[in-house]
């Protein structure tokens, strides 16, 4: 009897798993049936077009904002752009104030959030639809969104919220509400109340499930096919061990490995793009004539333009009021200041790395023109540009890399998953803002938050690209357009903000330490 | 003019031992002591978000600490002694910051204890003795 009973239980292990092997594929698709079909009005709501146009709403509404905020500060993103590094390297900082963290330290962490598989994946997307002509558009909405990022962050610093213990709340959510207040604006709890509840979706999907999917996308591309779920329950494991676990060793290691993957990929695509160094000019030459052109994509100029667009705003995040909750906790004496070095954000992030990633993907020449013509072919759905070896995502910039420099594949997929990581960290401290300003601060409600975060990492691994990357830009998209209404009426403030600030940094009254 | 003693102290033996061997010089030349405290920092780590927003609530709670476990009692028994005696805490790299707090309040000597460890960390990372040798801006006394 005895010997019976683990031979019993063996045999029902042995049928278990082999039931689950095989209905794993089918929890798959489930969960993806699922997914696709209770999203869907929200993501068409958010990317329906003008009327009588195939121009998204959402893409002219982050642009006209980027343009408004450049024009109304002067092209503050040239003018302040010295004085932002002067105060990264640490000249304006007072010695006293030592031990409280750095501009330095508080741009790194932001970009460590931003810097992410926006500027991998997000950009083959772009490139794979829109086509070379994506990235001149992706540079254009980089240098604007500076502008952008600078009002956000100026504001989620000036407006937080300080405790007792010596911790801080900011973001949006707070200076909806107590900007809108001194200013004598109603609606402000709406608006912040409407933030809250898109950045906690934008946590969960951009945040979250995009990141997950792509890191297994990339997974599967090193290691050959199995089901998502894996990943995904690896992932909420990890995850739930650093949020929740509090395990702070994870997560510092993750964050000093960041920096150092991010200056390796964009060392390896510098080394591709000079390795190809005769075709620098003709890359550059398709960007310039894709960008007016199209070169034949699906959409013509317009989609090319879309395309850079969205994947700029995805990437870098400006105008969408991450940031703000970002810089809002560093110690500053002047809100402006983190403003300034906020600004070098979207500079970093899109016209840099995702500018090399474009790069290398043209250059290694990924995709398939006509000879004749020149134009772009398009694959059989129509829908994007057909490449060498069929790959979109993450696994086109992967072929790409590949193609030059064997086995940089296994490179890049630790760097996908660690910067998936990295992003999926930074969000969930994000999207725990949003839900404590909603349900307030303490520690159940944090758990709640929290548990549901992981759990998602699993659906956003198990699910297909398709849907998990349209609910992850609407709802970071439907952040965007809170936060945005927010940020001009609040942009006087933000202005005699910089006005003072500038005069007495002029008159010698701001000095400089170093 | 009166003699001023920095004396770099992290509470270990050997920086006891140093702290002893400047408060007895101090006694004999009639100088007064200078205990610096400094907690190694640097602006150009990384950190989360989450320790980013607690940041100053740890820095507040570290001072105190300092202040309270380390300082303080030093304080009472230096001054117990007929030495005038002041403290400092501060944040950054060791040796480069006990040099500036030597530049800036006029010091005349500096003291610092070594542990005496050759092995492999100190030869990479060097120690913050060795490092003073190299750049102390008045007379250095490594204590062993």
């Amino acid at each position: 009897m005895t010997r019976l009973v683990p031979t019993a239980v063996l045999a029902v292990f042995l049928t278990l798993s082999g039931a689950l092997a095989a209905s794993a594929q089918s929890i798959d698709e489930t969960i993806n049936g699922i997914f696709a079909s209770s999203t869907g009005w929200f993501v068409s709501l958010i990317f329906s077009n003008f009327p009588g146009t195939s121009f998204p709403w959402i893409v002219g509404w982050l642009v006209i904002a980027a343009t408004v905020f450049t024009v109304y500060f002067g092209v503050i993103q040239f003018r302040a752009f010295g004085h932002a590094i002067a105060l990264v390297k640490g000249d304006y900082s007072d010695p006293n104030d030592a031990g409280e963290v750095s501009h330095f330290q508080a741009l790194a962490t932001a970009l460590s959030g931003t810097v992410g598989l926006g500027n991998i994946a997000g950009v083959a997307v772009a490139i794979g639809i829109g086509g070379p002509g994506a990235t001149f558009w992706m540079i254009l909405a980089g240098l604007l969104g500076m502008a952008s990022k600078f009002t956000e962050c100026t504001l989620g610093v000036k407006y937080r919220n300080e405790y007792a213990n010596g911790t801080v709340s900011g973001g949006p959510m707070y200076y909806l509400t107590k900007g809108f207040a001194e200013r004598g604006v109603g609606g402000g709890r709406v608006l912040a109340i409407l933030f809250s509840i898109f950045c906690i979706l934008g946590a969960l999907g951009g945040g979250n499930m995009f990141q997950a999917n792509q890191a297994h996308a990339q997974l599967t591309n090193v290691f050959g096919e199995y089901p998502g779920w894996i990943t995904g329950v690896v992932f909420a494991g990890i995850v739930f061990a650093v949020i929740v676990g509090g395990l702070k060793s994870i997560a510092r290691v993750t964050e000093k490995v960041v920096p150092f993957m991010g200056v390796i990929y964009v060392g390896t695509a510098l080394i591709i793009i000079l390795m190809n160094y005769d075709k620098i000019g003709w890359a550059f030459g398709q960007i310039f004539a894709g960008a007016f052109t199209g070169l034949g994509v699906a959409g013509g100029f317009v989609g090319a333009l879309i395309q850079g667009f969205k994947r700029a705003a995805f990437s870098n995040e400006a105008g969408v009021g991450s940031a703000a909750i970002a810089h809002s906790a560093v110690r500053t004496k002047e809100p402006i200041t983190e403003g300034f070095v906020s600004l070098l954000e979207p500079l970093i992030d899109t016209v840099v790395v995702c500018t090399m990633t474009a790069l290398v993907i043209i250059i290694t020449g990924q995709l398939v023109a006509d000879p004749n013509t020149g134009n772009y072919l398009l694959n059989e759905a129509g829908t994007a540009i057909q490449t060498v070896g069929d790959t979109s995502g993450v696994a086109l910039t992967s072929a790409a890399f590949s193609s030059s420099i064997g086995g940089f594949k296994y490179v890049l997929a630790l760097a996908v998953i660690l910067f998936a990581f990295s992003t999926m960290i930074s969000w969930s401290y994000y999207g725990l803002k949003a839900w404590t300003y909603l349900f307030g601060e303490g520690k159940t409600q944090e758990l709640i938050f929290k548990v549901i975060f992981c759990l998602f990492v699993i659906i956003g691994a198990a699910a297909s690209l398709g849907p998990v990357i349209d609910f992850s830009d609407a709802a970071i998209f439907a952040m965007a357009v809170v936060n945005i209404i927010g940020l001009y009426v609040l942009m006087p403030i933000v202005r005699r903000e910089l006005n003072s600030y500038w005069s007495r940094l002029k008159s010698g009254e701001i000095k400089k330490f170093n | 003019m009166s003699e001023k003693f920095v004396v770099g102290y992290d509470g270990s033996d050997v920086a006891k031992r140093a702290l002893d061997f400047a408060v007895s010089r101090a006694e004999a030349q009639g100088g007064s002591i200078l205990i610096v405290h400094v907690l190694e920092w640097s602006p150009y780590s990384f950190l989360t978000p989450q320790e980013i927003e607690e940041r100053h609530a740890r820095r507040t709670e570290e001072l105190e600490r300092a202040e309270k476990a380390l300082m303080e009692p030093l304080k009472a028994t230096i001054s117990a002694a007929g030495v005038p005696v002041e403290t400092q805490i501060k944040y950054g790299h060791v040796a480069k910051t006990l040099c500036d707090v030597a530049k800036k309040e006029g010091a005349t000597q500096m003291f610092i204890g070594r542990d005496g460890d050759g092995g492999l960390s100190s030869r990479v990372f060097g120690s913050v003795a060795g490092s003073l040798v190299q750049v102390a801006p008045v007379p250095c006394t490594i204590v062993p």
